[in-house]
């Protein structure tokens, strides 16, 4: 919203440049990116250390009934096939899930592949130290950024979607425009339209909250302490499930997000969210 | 971590950051910061639920099998004497920092005040079962013993040498397995030295004659084939120093999550 931007230091007449983003969106957008990669790195390295997912209380190899993913893999083993298991169908992942290339060229029956867990290869002790180290992070982030957006207004003015903008013709607009890769450039850019404002409502607002509350509830400590963690979600089991789930939907998020920055500029897109600044109108 | 020009060449930005990772999950100060993580957990945990009472399930949520982790069955020459005559010659010893040294007989553990709870047992790789634990809970054993001052740990000696973590991706050396806790998982009312699961004596899997319940931690604290209780200021001297046999072996000694 243009009137909530201040106008620093007019670069031409018909060019400004105007403070987007302030300090804290940039300190907890950054802590948030450097969070979120280690947690989704980490996570598919503890996965791999059960990596079957079921509904309810308990699940184990020996209690299959409530089973609905799981990845394995399959012989001949001088050519292995990897594959992931879901509601009993099963895809073939070779090279991927399953079965994948280790750097040094060997074959790896991981779930997830090396260069995509962190520690690379399997380190259940390692991984479950720093998942839960910037498990603190994003929680305390999180919550400097929500109390941030509620008392400033921001969540409303930048977040949620307007009213007026939940149109069917509002959103089928918004939709051909960004399949057309129009993006807004010049007092348009100063205001989030509604498929950004879905997705990143969807993502702080509902994903994140997820993840953290069905992260809590794996936790046997924190369903003794808050006995209602285990009932939100039906069993541990449950929220192991869920906790899988919302993370698909963040890393899915994140490459979006990705792809979007490069395609509408990334060099002015990135410089506003370091340094706050954005030239808005002159010929960009 | 040394890289070999070639590989250096080779590696894509991505792949550099990564090692950078990997290279810093190995770094001691990276170790250290990364490692308060478990400290505010802790603490956390304590705060908001020092008292808390991990769930009690009801007996048609028994798991139809539990499944056996770590050790099947002790080598150890002693357990398997005592094996072979039924633990009729087994004792469990309660030494350390006490008034009094306790040596208990199976049947004068089964003689105490009883509890029996259905609990979810939650193994640090991510599977859950159920199952009835029965057995005498720990603290009228320390209250028997008589704690002295500066005791801080109760810590779980057993007779299995456990080697091997096939996670990361070898075995390890061999040692006798322990566990401990601290003073309020000790006195906690779910904590119990069970003797029976399912309304059995403990398999040899599931660590006859006498394993630790202490319910609102991961499955790797339920230290199995109890021979010994010791009362101690501090975890230094027992095995690697870290309080427990997974613990010397980075993971958390605070299994609360």
């Amino acid at each position: 919203m243009a009137t909530a931007a201040p106008t620093l230091a007019p670069l031409r007449p018909d060019s400004r440049v105007v403070l987007r983003h302030h300090w804290l969106v940039r300190l907890t957008h950054w802590l948030n990116a450097i969070a979120i990669i280690i947690l989704l790195m980490t996570g598919l390295n503890i996965f791999g250390a059960h990596p079957r997912l079921y509904w309810g209380d308990a699940g184990s190899v020996d209690q299959r009934e409530q089973l609905w993913l799981e990845t394995g893999a399959s012989p001949p083993w001088r050519n292995p096939t990897g594959w992931i298991e879901i509601a009993g169908t099963r895809f073939d992942t070779t090279g991927f899930i399953g079965v994948s290339q280790s750097p040094k060229g060997t074959t790896s029956f991981v779930a997830f592949p090396d260069w995509a867990t962190l520690p690379s290869g399997r380190d259940l002790a390692t991984a479950r130290t720093w998942h839960f180290f910037f498990a603190w992070v994003i929680i305390l982030n999180g919550l400097a950024w929500l109390l941030y957006g509620l008392f400033s207004g921001r969540l409303w003015r930048e977040i949620l979607p307007k009213r007026r903008q939940l149109t069917r013709a509002h959103l089928w607009t918004d939709i051909v425009e960004h399949a057309k890769l129009n993006f807004p450039k010049g007092e348009a850019a100063l205001s989030y339209e509604v498929l950004q404002r879905l997705a990143y409502a969807g993502v702080t607002l509902v994903l994140i909250p997820t993840v953290i509350l069905t992260g809590l509830t794996m936790s046997p400590g924190m369903d003794a302490a808050w006995p209602w963690l285990d009932a939100l979600w039906g069993g541990r089991q449950s929220a192991r499930s869920v906790h899988f789930i919302a993370m698909s939907g963040i890393a899915g998020f994140l490459l979006l997000h990705l792809v979007l920055v490069v395609l509408s500029g990334p060099i002015r897109q990135i410089g506003a969210m370091i340094t706050g600044r954005m030239t808005i109108g002159g010929d960009k | 971590m040394i890289l070999h020009r070639r590989q250096l060449l080779t590696a894509v930005p991505a792949g550099l950051m990564l090692t950078g990772c990997d290279a810093l999950t190995r770094n001691s100060t990276a170790k250290a910061v990364i490692g308060a993580g478990e400290q505010a957990t802790y603490r956390w945990q304590r705060l908001v639920g020092r008292d808390g009472l991990a769930r009690e399930f009801s007996a048609a949520d028994i798991s139809p099998t539990f499944k056996v982790n770590g050790t099947h069955e002790p080598t150890n020459p002693e357990w398997q004497r005592l094996s072979a005559g039924n633990f009729a010659d087994w004792r469990l010893k309660v030494t350390g920092l006490v008034h009094r040294e306790l040596n208990l007989t199976l049947p004068q553990l089964r003689a105490l005040p009883q509890r029996t709870q259905i609990t979810r047992h939650d193994c640090v790789e991510g599977w859950s079962a159920i199952g009835q634990w029965a057995g005498p809970q720990l603290a009228p054993i320390l209250k028997a013993a008589g704690l002295r001052d500066g005791a801080r740990y109760i810590v779980f000696l057993c007779a299995d040498d456990y080697g091997g973590e096939a996670s990361k991706g070898g075995l390890q050396s061999a040692s006798r397995y322990y566990e401990s806790v601290d003073l309020v998982d000790a006195f906690h009312p779910q904590t119990i030295l069970a003797h029976s699961l399912n309304n059995q004596p403990l398999s040899t899997g599931h660590g006859a004659p006498l394993r630790l319940r202490v319910e609102r931690q991961l499955g790797y604290k339920q230290a199995k084939y109890l021979m010994q209780i010791v009362v101690a200021d501090s975890l230094a001297p027992f095995g690697g120093g870290k309080g427990g046999y997974w613990p010397d072996r980075g993971y958390e000694w605070y299994a609360g999550t």
